[in-house]
């Protein structure tokens, strides 16, 4: 961009108000719903449908006790047992992230590793795996369920994925033949043993893959809507979002400040871990593409440089 | 390569959980399935082979046409957009900017709201009556659409809705754009090639890849849309929002049609890899015109 025209110097003084222009416009743009769903859980009914912008901003004590009200009124309503729900959500899927991390990471160190045979026809299966739509499987899947005795439990919504998760697995697969060989085969001729190269060697190594596959799932397993839908009979046994989704279409007008507030308190926990492990989240999004062997071996090092940029520039 | 020394067995235990896994969670069901497709079977009654006949009842069926055609219509406005719009963003983004990391946190939070609660804000959002977007309409002297109630609107509605969430292709984008070589860039510019041409021949032929796998992941989302239009219109005003996964699981589990619901299963996949074809097909016509 070296001077190429008269006019390039004067270009480039324009171009970052007109970025700073766009970028605030963008942020506005998205962060606008979020914003005002917050607004609005914080209001009073009356306040929430009238025109404007209706809080006291002058009389903090007021907002905090009106909040403190709908929040309230939200946890403790008899319809809808928010506290047994969150309750219900952790269970399952503390007990599907922690199947899922496990065996995924075991299966997908055996794929990667060891010496199996048909091991190209296993890792075409996984992917096609991830790619059959649920609707396909969830009417089989329920008769299968039903005659296993597990509709009416949280069987169906976590015991799955302690054999594994084809996403998850992929993922692992394509960390643990980014590491290099050489580690392992060192260790081998120590006298370890595969399992041994497994716990010692590779697991160590792999603590933000690992931290990747778990928030992917978390976020995928506390969101997801249709499986809890179709699975759950019990309304005791609801999920959050289920619960929410319930506490909308009950017979009955829910307010929308009490439905607002009842999103806020949804989300709040994905939102917070969201905040935590920002930099995990970001990196993961990206680390798909970049573990791709397509893209290692067009370029050996360049996967590498570019993981550790984008890591930098998520931060 | 580990240890040729232990034996098959043993090291089939590595995969074994996977295997069980495979064959129960997904192949007996896709069994069971294709089973079902052929019989007329419900949630009570025992199944009876009924042949093609499901298959052949999709044709006439009114509703099954109404659903692809929602769902296609959908697709092929919500996925062009998304993709221009999350290569716009990544772009920007991807500018030296003060602004540039806060907003991309905006940006990509969306993503992680679960649905349900993101329906719940939408709808509060067009709220006709009530809601931010026709209050803005109102402040500007127009008067708004009932956004979800009405033909047409309610459909460009969940479109808008959709908009909100491409905050994932936006970074898969946006780790793309990093990996075009700098040099490649400046060459282009000394050459004289401007802003906008150097983005569509030096840029995008770049980045092709991320193109390719960002129209896959939002084709199999397209075909997959079930809670937005589930929660927030039911399907409504008149069918116009019904999308195909909505009536997979009102046909199994509203109507309890088991054998019919797996049937159309089995076309939703088959329409979907149809998709993805004619996805890659223009991928790859697009990488010819250049």
């Amino acid at each position: 961009m070296k001077a190429a025209h008269p006019t390039s110097s004067r270009r480039r003084r324009v171009w970052p108000w007109v970025n700073g222009a766009c970028l605030s416009l963008v942020g506005l743009v998205f962060a606008l719903p979020l914003a005002w769903m917050l607004v609005t859980s914080f209001q009073s009914e009356t306040d929430a449908l009238s025109p404007g912008l209706d809080l006291p901003i002058d009389r903090p004590a007021a907002i905090i006790s009106q909040a403190h009200q709908n929040y309230r009124t939200v946890l403790t309503d008899e319809s809808v047992n928010f506290p047994l729900l969150f309750r219900n959500t952790i269970i399952v899927v503390s007990l599907g992230v922690t199947g899922t991390v496990v065996s995924s990471t075991i299966v997908a160190y055996g794929l990667a590793r060891v010496r199996l045979p048909a091991r190209r026809a296993m890792l075409a299966m996984t992917v096609v795996a991830m790619l059959i739509p649920f609707p396909l499987l969830m009417v089989p899947q329920f008769i299968l369920y039903a005659k296993l005795g597990w509709i009416g439990t949280f069987l169906p919504l976590f015991a799955p994925f302690w054999f594994g998760n084809a996403f998850s697995i992929f993922l692992m697969y394509l960390f643990f033949r980014s590491l290099p060989a050489e580690l392992e085969e060192a260790a081998q001729l120590d006298g370890c043993s595969a399992w041994t190269c497994f716990t010692r060697v590779a697991l160590p190594l792999s603590k933000p893959a690992i931290a990747v596959i778990a928030l992917l799932h978390f976020t995928f397993m506390w969101n997801d809507f249709l499986a809890p839908l179709v699975f759950l009979v019990d309304r005791d046994m609801f999920t959050v979002a289920l619960g929410l989704h319930f506490y909308q279409s009950r017979a009955g007008q829910t307010p929308w400040t009490l439905l607002m507030a009842a999103s806020v308190l949804t989300m709040l926990p994905v939102l917070m871990i969201f905040v935590l492990a920002l930099r995990t989240f970001l990196v993961s999004t990206s680390a798909f593409r970049h573990a791709s062997p397509e893209t290692r071996s067009t370029s050996p090092g360049r996967a590498s440089t570019s993981h550790r940029t984008a890591g930098r520039g998520a931060h | 390569m580990t240890s040729s020394r232990s034996s098959l067995w043993l090291r089939m235990l590595w995969v074994a959980p996977w295997m069980v896994g495979l064959a129960l969670f997904y192949a007996v069901p896709l069994a069971m399935s294709l089973f079902f497709s052929l019989t007329d079977a419900t949630m009570i009654e025992p199944p009876r082979f009924i042949g093609l006949d499901n298959y052949a009842a999709l044709a006439r069926d009114r509703v099954f046409w109404r659903c692809v055609a929602n769902t296609a219509i959908y697709a092929a406005v919500a996925i062009p957009l998304a993709m221009i719009l999350s290569l716009w963003l990544a772009a920007l983004l991807s500018t030296r900017h003060a602004l540039a990391k806060p907003v991309l946190l905006l940006v990509f939070a969306p993503t992680v709201v679960p649905l349900v609660a993101a329906s719940m804000i939408w709808l509060w959002i067009f709220n006709s009556d009530h809601g931010l977007l026709n209050m803005l309409f109102t402040a500007a002297g127009a008067t708004g659409p009932n956004w979800l109630t009405t033909h047409g609107w309610a459909m460009s509605a969940l479109i808008i809705m959709s908009l909100w969430s491409v905050g994932q292709s936006v970074v898969i984008y946006l780790a793309a754009l990093r990996d075009v070589p700098r040099p490649l860039i400046e060459s282009a510019s000394l050459e004289g090639l401007g802003r906008f041409r150097r983005f569509v021949h030096v840029v995008l032929p770049t980045i092709a890849p991320a193109i390719l796998f960002n129209a896959i992941i939002q084709t199999i989302t397209a075909w997959q849309v079930f809670a937005a239009p589930y929660i927030m219109t039911g399907g409504g005003p008149d069918r116009s929002t019904y999308f195909y996964s909505h009536y997979v699981y009102d046909q199994a589990f509203v109507f309890q049609h088991m054998g019919y619901a797996a049937t159309l299963g089995w076309v939703q996949c088959l329409l979907l890899a149809v998709c993805i074809g004619a996805v890659y097909l223009c991928w790859r016509r697009l990488g010819d015109l250049r």
